[in-house]
């Protein structure tokens, strides 16, 4: 009898599809949207997680002064930089750090055959390649020789289009300010990072090139490391602030003037961002499945009055109150389980096609698949029952008459 | 049941057990000064096989009357026994089992489920009756076939005539095998042509399948067709007699 009865009901839901679609547009929206939140949401923090690892799985930036969060925090102008001494001491007398090189950036012009281009360039050694795990698509990495400050450098993908098009740069010669220097080597591809910087506009030169010829100093603005591999980077910041505050010669109860930053506490801090921002979309969208369900129960009353004349006959011709109740709570829970899966269907697609516009990777969630599924269920049970009452508390004649 | 000899047949009618016993049955509506007694003491018996034409003015109580004997309505006070059971003592659910199981109906409108094939509507009691698909696709065309729109089966009551809806709805009260079939002015709204054809329909139903008939008329000739004609005024029965044809 249950399953005459949901047979029964599509019946009745397909002898009018464009009403029957009407009424569950709300559960489909409602669907849709928690489906498309959470899919994109996934995406983004799978995307985030893997953006900062691109940084470099374990990597850690050492830089003067305490960068703290909030307003006037910056007080990195005024604190003293390194010294390549502090580079060869940390490698020395730090066991958990694996890597660790002096890096500069500065902001300059790139000049080839009459074509400019405003990049940043930066001096390191090779072993900055290692901890920000990044390799080459053509050409090599400094020799030695060219480590003690020959005029060459390794050029990311944005500078090679914005200069030369796609035309093979080993070999060529490009000038940055007033240094004419040999491109040896081109970068993979990377993309963006998380902040939505190119981390293909870069040029990267040796240290000891840049400091004499572009900054003008031995200063080392930053140093870049690598976790070694058994070390947490707990570890190794705690081994770095013990070295760093003694080389400095900082007094015990007075404050670090340096700070080191730690890749992995960013991508946490950023997926909690990520995943406080979807659970709130998708409290939004669970809001319009409510709403969506009313929309279900309003057009459930309309059908019951308009339909007075039909329960009437089936009261006439034997049914009794609780089948007439059955049928058309089954009715609703049809309808909305259909909304569901038609919900589910166009929120998987509108995710992918999210996914696919913010560029991050497509991962739908079972999970949320199958509450979705049977929040729509209920919410057929829960709003249709009190049109199906009513249905059922007809007095057969009144119906009929009708 | 087979079907007698006219004679032998009248006979057996009159001598079998009531089907329907009504005894002193009111049914009153609102209360005080507003109360309306659309049966006041209304009596009469029902043999299995007969064919009765209820008459009379219109607030004469003569569709309340049918729509208690349709266990649709309860009376006010009163007795009414159906196969000598007490129908006032049943609930609700009770008396639809006794409508699923026992009778049929036809209507002024045809009450037909629209969108609804011919075959759907016939199908509907049988449904409720928990009858397997194969078997009630055979009960319907059966039934279709014996008020001759077979081979409509897979029309929609919009594709269908007055005079043919009206014989689909016959159709639905025959399929459920019902001992009596309750017709609400089944003419009312069909010309005289259309009219005779479902009375002789009707009148077939009777006399060869022995379904005991109560029909509300307004129309004489409508009425002449049945055996037995009782005439209600202001909700009691005025006369109670056998109709020329039968007399």
């Amino acid at each position: 009898m249950l399953w005459e009865t949901v047979k029964l009901s599509v019946q009745s839901i397909l002898r009018n599809p464009m009403r029957s679609f009407l009424t569950v547009l709300g559960v489909v929206i409602g669907v849709a949207a928690v489906i498309a939140m959470v899919t994109v949401g996934n995406g983004s923090s799978a995307q985030v997680t893997s953006d900062v690892e691109s940084l470099g799985a374990n990597l850690l930036t050492l830089q003067p002064g305490q960068s703290r969060m909030g307003p006037g925090s910056s007080d990195g102008g005024a604190a003293r930089p390194f010294a390549l001494s502090d580079v060869d001491a940390i490698l020395d007398q730090v066991n958990s750090v694996s890597v660790a090189v002096p890096t500069g950036t500065q902001s300059i012009v790139a000049v080839f055959e009459g074509e400019n281009y405003q990049t940043t360039v930066t001096g390191t050694q090779n072993g900055y390649f290692e901890a920000r795990d990044w390799g080459l698509s053509a050409g090599r990495l400094f020799s030695s020789a060219e480590e003690k400050g020959k005029s060459v450098c390794i050029i990311g993908e944005t500078v090679r289009d914005e200069l030369m098009g796609r035309a093979d740069p080993i070999g060529q010669k490009i000038r940055i300010e007033s240094l004419n220097c040999t491109v040896i080597g081109l970068l993979e591809v990377k993309g963006a990072n998380t902040f939505g910087m190119d981390q293909d506009d870069t040029v990267i030169m040796p240290f000891k090139t840049f400091a004499r010829r572009i900054a003008g100093s031995t200063d080392v603005s930053s140093i870049t490391l690598s976790v070694r591999d058994g070390y947490s980077s707990d570890r190794a910041i705690d081994d770095l602030t013990a070295l760093m505050r003694e080389i400095r010669r900082i007094d015990p109860g007075e404050d670090d003037d340096f700070s080191v930053r730690d890749t992995a506490q960013i991508a946490a801090m950023l997926s909690s961002v990520t995943s406080v921002l979807t659970g709130l979309l998708s409290a939004v969208a669970a809001v319009s499945l409510l709403v969506g369900g009313i929309g279900i129960m309003n057009i459930m009353l309309v059908s019951v009055t308009e339909r007075t004349r039909e329960i009437g006959i089936r009261m006439a011709v034997g049914a009794q109150a609780s089948q007439v109740l059955l049928q058309f709570l089954v009715e609703a829970i049809v309808l909305s389980t259909l909304g569901g899966l038609l919900g589910i269907a166009l929120g998987l697609a509108m995710g992918a096609v999210g996914s696919a516009m913010l560029n991050v990777p497509f991962i739908p969630d079972a999970g949320t698949i199958a509450l979705a599924f049977g929040f729509s269920g209920m919410v057929g049970v829960v709003f249709g029952y009190f049109p199906a009452r009513a249905a059922a508390r007809l007095d057969p004649i009144e119906a009929l008459r009708h | 049941m087979p079907v007698d000899p006219s004679g032998d047949r009248a006979a057996k009618i009159a001598t079998d057990p009531p089907l329907i016993e009504v005894r002193d049955i009111t049914r009153i509506y609102g209360t005080g000064e507003a109360e309306v007694r659309a049966l006041d003491g209304v009596s009469f018996d029902i043999r299995p096989g007969e064919f009765v034409s209820v008459m009379g003015p219109s607030g004469s109580g003569k569709s309340t009357a049918l729509n208690v004997l349709g266990c649709l309505d309860s009376p006010t006070s009163g007795h009414y026994l159906f196969n000598g059971v007490e129908v006032g003592g049943l609930d609700g659910d009770q008396r639809a089992l006794l409508r699923r199981h026992y009778l049929g109906f036809i209507f002024q409108g045809y009450n037909l489920l629209p969108r609804t094939t011919a075959l759907q509507n016939v199908e509907l009691p049988l449904i409720y009756k928990g009858m397997s698909r194969e078997e009630r696709e055979t009960r319907a065309i059966a039934a279709l076939d014996k008020v001759g729109l077979a081979q409509r089966a897979h029309h929609d009551p919009s594709q269908l005539s007055g005079g043919q809806q009206q014989r689909v709805a016959i159709a639905r009260a025959l399929a459920g095998d019902p001992q009596v079939i309750l017709a609400d002015e089944p003419t009312g709204n069909l010309d005289t042509k259309r009219s005779v054809e479902i009375m002789e329909l009707m009148v077939e139903l009777n006399q060869s399948d022995g379904i005991t008939i109560v029909m509300v008329t307004h129309e004489d000739d409508m009425a002449e067709f049945g055996s037995r004609l009782i005439w209600m005024v202001d909700g009691k029965v005025e006369s109670d007699r056998p109709t020329k044809r039968a007399a």
